[in-house]
């Protein structure tokens, strides 16, 4: 029996000797959410690259506030944080809005914007920023499903941000899940928020779930809500009640109001 | 006869037929029946005399370009690397008389004397080539008063009061000379004379820094031109270090052996002396090159220049390592600017503005400096509110069609991208007028803002431009989305 757990430590120490020395927890950062961080086993890996995926490509800005925070969270050090788009992602998806993610948290004095023509430009400008230590973290994101972004593309990142121990965060607006280099894969869409007083839109909410991560742990689904003033994702408690769509056709509010169709 | 076809030059064997600049097309094919003449192409002239200043720029830095068939090379303190004036013009000359070329120059104390030698010189009195220093009085004395380069019409009215030759503008007082023909001619007097040096408008400025190499055969291989200009990186870094400076601006020139002169620049955020900084920064401008460094049959001439100059001292490390990181940013966001161009590396900047659109101008990351921007500009609200702006932006703002309640509802739904989204929680609006300031006509109408989240859970920015009861009527328009 004992020769077994010799053997099974053994195992284990070899492993841990192939695998990148990154388990201590200064090489990692947490996105807030206890759940989520335990069962990464106390965050997301900073040498390493995350997949984000919009679920839908109406989802964009929920992926890219997503995206946000987590490296709001990675840079939390005061570190500067490159974000590479594709040229084409400004006129599908809008620019960046400076105090937009200032108002999630992302300073924006600690921003570089780096705009790609095309998604081969778009991933050498990434790995080239992921070489760079100095950097608290790197989104790279191309639009749609290139051609160039195939496995050894994000091998190539990630053995650059193993290197640099920067996190790169590969936000996917409008692509399909294929085989990657990824230590985590999540796919990201807007969820309803708890609504503050007169039903107004109350805090970033996220729908995010694990899709895949590479000790093979199941897919799992989370609601997540933005803190601005703590700087981090947390879950909500349940919605006081179920969201019901706004019935087609009538008034949103009992009583008589003029509506007219502009525009 | 104003709307005849006229020759405007001839080479050296339609001269020898009789043909000169000025007579008309037609008495020219009536004298010559077979001549072969060409549509005159200013651009083109203008091109191939801004190639042969490219190729002149090996004698000297300074060259300027005087349209529309004059170079003027400023030789000062050149001279000596060609083993004297006499040999660095046969150089010249015999340089651009090898391309096919008919040249005139001549070397004088002043930029304007030289020139009337080289253009008028030679017909009157032989071979005035060398002006030597202080005769330059003697050498245009009898130049035709043309040479002064004065307008048509005050050449006229020199030849009718008799002053035919420099010489005889050279004795008069210049007081009556100025009354007469303008305050421009006693000016341009002095200068021809030798009197007065204005030197030349030169084509590039004179860079701080300049270090060259002259190769004894050309050189083709790409190894060996790298090689050769990082020598000259760390020539340059040397000169730099002397006078405790470091360049923010370096431009290489390569001179091939043909001619053809191929400029590559490269910009650092910071003032840097570090040669290997350099290269590495041309070595990716090299490689985004859309069509490669073509050496042809190759360079016999290379040349650093460094444009921008700027104090550095050596750097002190702070306490907590910040700097270098800083620098190794610096470092990256060049190299990113050297490969991608400076245009697509940008960091936001703060505006004082309420209009969304206006609200960030996106300026070169080169200039990495916190102390530009007002650490307050940023922060927006109240911490325990939701983001009041959202995080992506579209310019132009994105029209929409909404149903809305009037006079000032949020919208109940909407149609964007064909896609209808159903509004479940809304706030607003926020009114955001025009600044009056800008719009000068007063049409550009009010907007309201309202932050509005559909039933997926997806949030939006939208607005409505103008007010209803107004004319134009109103409408709605998708500004951003939230994350």
């Amino acid at each position: 029996m004992s020769a077994v757990q010799e053997t099974l430590q053994a195992l284990r120490r070899s492993i841990a000797a192939i695998e990148p020395a990154a388990t201590e927890a200064g090489q990692r950062f947490t996105c807030g959410a206890p759940a989520v961080d335990e069962l990464l086993g106390g965050g997301f890996l900073r040498a390493a690259v995350h997949e984000i995926f919009a679920r839908e490509a109406a989802d964009a800005g929920a992926a890219a506030g997503f995206t946000a925070g987590l490296a709001a969270r990675a840079a939390a050090d005061g570190r500067r944080v490159i974000w590479v788009r594709q040229g084409f992602c400004v006129a599908e998806t809008g620019a960046l809005h400076a105090p937009g993610l200032a108002a999630l948290g992302l300073d924006p004095r600690l921003l570089v914007v780096v705009t790609g023509p095309d998604a081969a430009c778009v991933l050498q400008a990434g790995a080239e920023a992921l070489r760079c230590p100095a950097l608290g973290a790197v989104v790279i994101e191309p639009w749609g499903d290139p051609r160039s972004l195939d496995l050894t593309a994000s091998r190539r990142l990630a053995l650059a941000a193993e290197q640099s121990g920067v996190p790169a965060l590969l936000l996917r607006i409008a692509a399909m899940p294929r085989p990657s280099a990824a230590a985590t894969r999540w796919s990201v869409a807007a969820a309803p928020s708890r609504p503050l007083l007169a039903n107004t839109p109350g805090h970033p909410a996220f729908d995010i779930t694990l899709l895949r991560h590479r000790s093979g742990l199941e897919s799992r689904r989370w609601r997540l809500e933005w803190h601005r003033e703590h700087r981090l994702f947390h879950e909500p408690p349940p919605l006081p009640r179920p969201v019901v769509p706004l019935p087609a056709g009538r008034p949103a509010s009992p009583g008589i109001t003029r509506l007219a169709r502009t525009g | 006869m104003a709307n005849a076809l006229r020759i405007a030059a001839v080479d050296r064997l339609g001269l020898s037929l009789g043909l000169t600049p000025g007579l008309t097309l037609a008495d020219a094919r009536a004298r010559i029946p077979h001549l072969v003449a060409a549509d005159m192409d200013r651009a083109a002239d203008a091109a191939l005399l801004a190639r042969l200043a490219d190729w002149c720029d090996r004698y000297t830095p300074l060259v300027a370009v005087e349209e529309p068939d004059g170079l003027v090379l400023d030789i000062t303190g050149c001279a000596h690397f060609f083993a004297g004036e006499e040999n660095l013009r046969r150089a010249v000359m015999e340089g651009l008389a090898r391309s096919g070329l008919t040249v005139r120059g001549s070397v004088a104390g002043t930029p304007q004397a030289a020139g009337a030698l080289a253009r008028f010189g030679r017909k009157t009195l032989g071979r005035h080539d060398i002006v030597p220093p202080g005769e330059e009085e003697m050498a245009v004395r009898p130049l035709p008063a043309a040479a002064l380069g004065v307008s048509p019409e005050v050449l006229l009215a020199l030849t009718r009061a008799g002053l035919k030759t420099v010489g005889d503008l050279a004795d008069r007082p210049s007081a009556p000379l100025a009354a007469r023909f303008g305050a421009d001619l006693p000016a341009r007097l002095a200068r021809i004379l030798g009197r007065e040096d204005v030197g030349i408008s030169p084509r590039r400025p004179l860079p701080p820094c300049l270090v060259e190499r002259r190769f004894a055969e050309p050189v083709a291989r790409e190894e060996d031109i790298v090689a050769a200009l990082a020598g000259l990186a760390r020539r340059a870094g040397g000169i730099l270090a002397e006078r405790g400076e470091g360049g923010r601006r370096f431009e290489a020139a390569f001179f091939r052996a043909d001619g053809r002169v191929t400029r590559l620049a490269v910009a650092t955020g910071r003032p840097t002396r570090d040669a290997a900084v350099v290269m590495r920064l041309f070595r990716e401008r090299l490689a985004a090159l859309a069509d490669p460094l073509d050496p042809g049959f190759g360079f016999d001439l290379l040349r650093l220049a460094v444009t921008v100059c700027e104090p550095l001292g050596e750097s002190q490390t702070s306490l907590d390592g910040r700097t270098v990181e800083d620098e190794e940013v610096a470092a990256l966001v060049d190299r990113l600017g050297a490969r991608f161009g400076p245009a697509a590396v940008l960091r936001p900047a703060f505006v004082d503005t309420h209009i969304p659109e206006r609200a960030v101008r996106m300026v070169p990351a080169a200039s990495l400096d916190d102390s530009t921007t007002p650490a307050c500009g940023w922060s927006a609200g109240r911490l325990d509110d939701p983001p009041a702006r959202p995080v992506h932006l579209f310019d132009p703002p994105q029209p929409i069609e909404a149903l809305a309640e009037v006079p000032d509802g949020p919208p109940l739904r909407f149609r964007w991208r064909r896609v209808l989204h159903e509004i479940t929680r809304a706030e607003g609006p926020e009114r955001i007028a025009p600044e009056w300031w800008r719009d000068e006509a007063g049409e550009e109408p009010t907007r309201d803002y309202y932050r509005v989240e559909d039933t997926a859970g997806r949030r939006f920015w939208v607005f409505r431009r103008g007010l209803f009861g107004e004319a134009p009527a109103p409408r709605w328009f998708l500004h951003g989305v939230f994350a």
